[in-house]
């Protein structure tokens, strides 16, 4: 699955990484990092995590197939 | 039928059955279609993108794949939407035919348009000598390839790193580099990191932070050559000191240039600094007037911007290109009165050393500075730019949960110094010049810039005033 995280409204409140630790993670007091394509099995946990960001800063794809990854 | 209700079954029937070409297939580009489809164009969409990858988020190179955390190919980007689009990747456009609405790609098709949007964005400043540019070991930071070459070459591991440029991107290569415990140089033509962006002031505080991370850093410095060994690989620098760095990685971070090469004699206000624009997206031409058919969106776009006096704002941000993208996208399938202005507030982050730095505002068009919140000493605080008597920017280290209380205040044209907000204000709540340097000292080109009140950086052409 694909995650991207817009840090510019992410504030560190960390609740994503209390739900799905092996995607995202603080370092230092705020900046976070995280895993953008992890493994499917992780999908609930990051929906989670998408629903408790207090700022809604967590972006997953909302398809499975996936378009444009060849040269027509 | 009347002129408003022509007009009316027109737009229907473009946004039915007319043709959108989007060049740039990256962030801008992908948000762009997804926002024509969910707008409710079922035209014909194709998208050009010079890279062979399908679109991928570029945030997570300088560090999580740096680290080794993350693999480059594992950074596409999350898809909103289907955009039932046809996909001309790995081919870049090379022209633009205005009168007759094609884009000619490098591999000698045209492809015809109704509506175009320029999303092309910018690439990396080559290292300016090529054949020192093309010694093993010499690299830059913009795409996915540049990542995973680098990755590849601190992995091995290096015996020292050169960064030459000490902008956001040479910053955070040099912060991988500490974590990853590689001895690292950096070279600042400007008197501190990150100066051009945020100032000497922040610039010093910066330049603490790398030296107690440990990181060589050399300001008031250039380099001026790169020398590599009888296999082609690049051993040393020799700086404008006469000192020689020893290293065997080098990165050039030099900054960005605008993709606007492929624009050459199609007329537009293209340049320097990217593509002209009105606020709602609609490309000027080379005259300062506004077209119909092409829009512009992302890091290649310059707009003109109500809280900066209206000059054209240049940003190289992620917000930038998914709102300007979206804006621009609704514009093109709607009519005025109801066209979306895109004026956004700017606002970026870096996360470097440990500490995540944040700022909203354009920095450089204040020339004083306040530390309003928090403590320089812990890298734990809040420093708002002033000008005239008004807020204009806000920077914080740690402390990005106050930017919206300044970026408020910015957006109210606020005054300067700002009322302190919380209970952690410093001591010493005095202004002091934010030493942004002048005009033509070289350092690096901060990613937000004011560019001016003009459209078109070439002289205007006049029409004779007789036949």
């Amino acid at each position: 699955m694909r995650v991207a995280v817009d840090l510019n409204r992410c504030q560190g409140y960390a609740q994503c990484v209390y739900l799905a630790h092996e995607v995202f993670r603080l370092t230092g007091q705020e900046a976070l990092t995280y895993e953008p394509n992890p493994d499917d099995e992780r999908r609930l946990q990051v929906e989670r995590a998408a629903a408790a960001c207090p700022v809604q800063a967590i972006v997953i794809d909302r398809l499975d197939g996936v378009e444009g990854s060849a040269t027509s | 039928m009347t002129v408003p209700a022509t007009v009316a079954e027109l737009v229907r029937e473009f946004r039915a059955n007319g043709r959108i070409v989007i060049v740039g297939a990256s962030l801008a580009g992908l948000r762009a279609a997804e926002a024509l489809r969910e707008e409710g164009f079922t035209g014909s969409l194709t998208i050009i993108g010079d890279e062979p990858h399908e679109p991928y988020d570029r945030p997570p190179l300088s560090k999580q794949v740096l680290k080794g955390w993350v693999a480059a190919d594992h950074t596409k980007l999350p898809r909103l939407r289907e955009v039932d689009a046809q996909w001309r990747l790995g081919v870049a456009a090379t022209g633009l035919d205005r009168a007759a609405r094609q884009v000619r790609t490098a591999d000698g098709e045209q492809i015809p348009y109704d509506r175009l949007l320029i999303a092309t964005g910018t690439r990396a400043r080559q290292w300016p000598n090529p054949d020192e540019a093309a010694l093993d070991g010499v690299c830059t930071l913009r795409s996915r390839d540049d990542a995973a070459q680098l990755q590849k070459a601190l992995a091995a591991p290096p015996s020292r790193v050169l960064v030459i440029g000490a902008g956001f991107i040479g910053s955070e290569v040099a912060s991988v580099c500490r974590e990853l415990d590689l001895p690292v140089t950096v070279v600042e033509r400007g008197s501190a990191p990150l100066v051009g962006a945020l100032g000497g002031v922040i610039g010093e505080i910066a330049a603490e932070m790398q030296r107690d991370h440990g990181v060589d850093l050399r300001c008031g410095l250039g380099v001026s050559s790169l020398e590599g060994d009888a296999g082609g690989h690049v051993r040393r620098a020799h700086l404008s000191d006469g000192t020689i760095v020893d290293a065997d990685v080098v990165v050039a971070s030099l900054g960005s240039i605008r993709n606007v090469e492929w624009l050459e004699g199609a007329g537009l206000a293209s340049g320097f600094w990217g593509v002209g624009c009105d606020a709602g997206g609609r490309a000027f031409d080379i005259n300062g007037v506004v077209t119909d058919s092409i829009w512009v969106a992302g890091d290649v776009a310059r707009a003109p911007h109500v809280l900066y006096e209206y000059q054209f704002l240049a940003m190289e941000h992620w917000d930038n290109a998914v709102l300007g993208a979206e804006a621009a996208a609704h514009n093109m399938v709607n009519l005025e009165p109801h066209y979306h202005p895109h004026l956004l507030l700017p606002g970026f982050w870096s996360g470097q050393f440990g500490v995540n730095i944040k700022s909203v505002g354009v920095p450089p068009f204040g020339d004083e500075i306040v530390f309003t919140q928090g403590s320089v000493k812990e890298r734990h605080f809040a420093a708002a730019y002033g000008r005239r008597g008004r807020i204009v920017a806000a920077v914080t280290f740690d402390h990005g949960k106050w930017l919206e209380y300044y970026g408020k205040l910015i957006e109210q044209s606020g005054p300067f110094p700002p009322p302190p907000p919380g209970w952690d204000q410093p001591g010493d709540m005095k202004p002091i010049p934010a030493e942004f340097p002048q005009p033509g000292v070289p350092t690096a080109i901060p990613d937000v810039v004011l560019t001016g009140h003009d459209p078109s950086e070439r002289r205007a052409e006049f029409r004779s005033r007789r036949r």
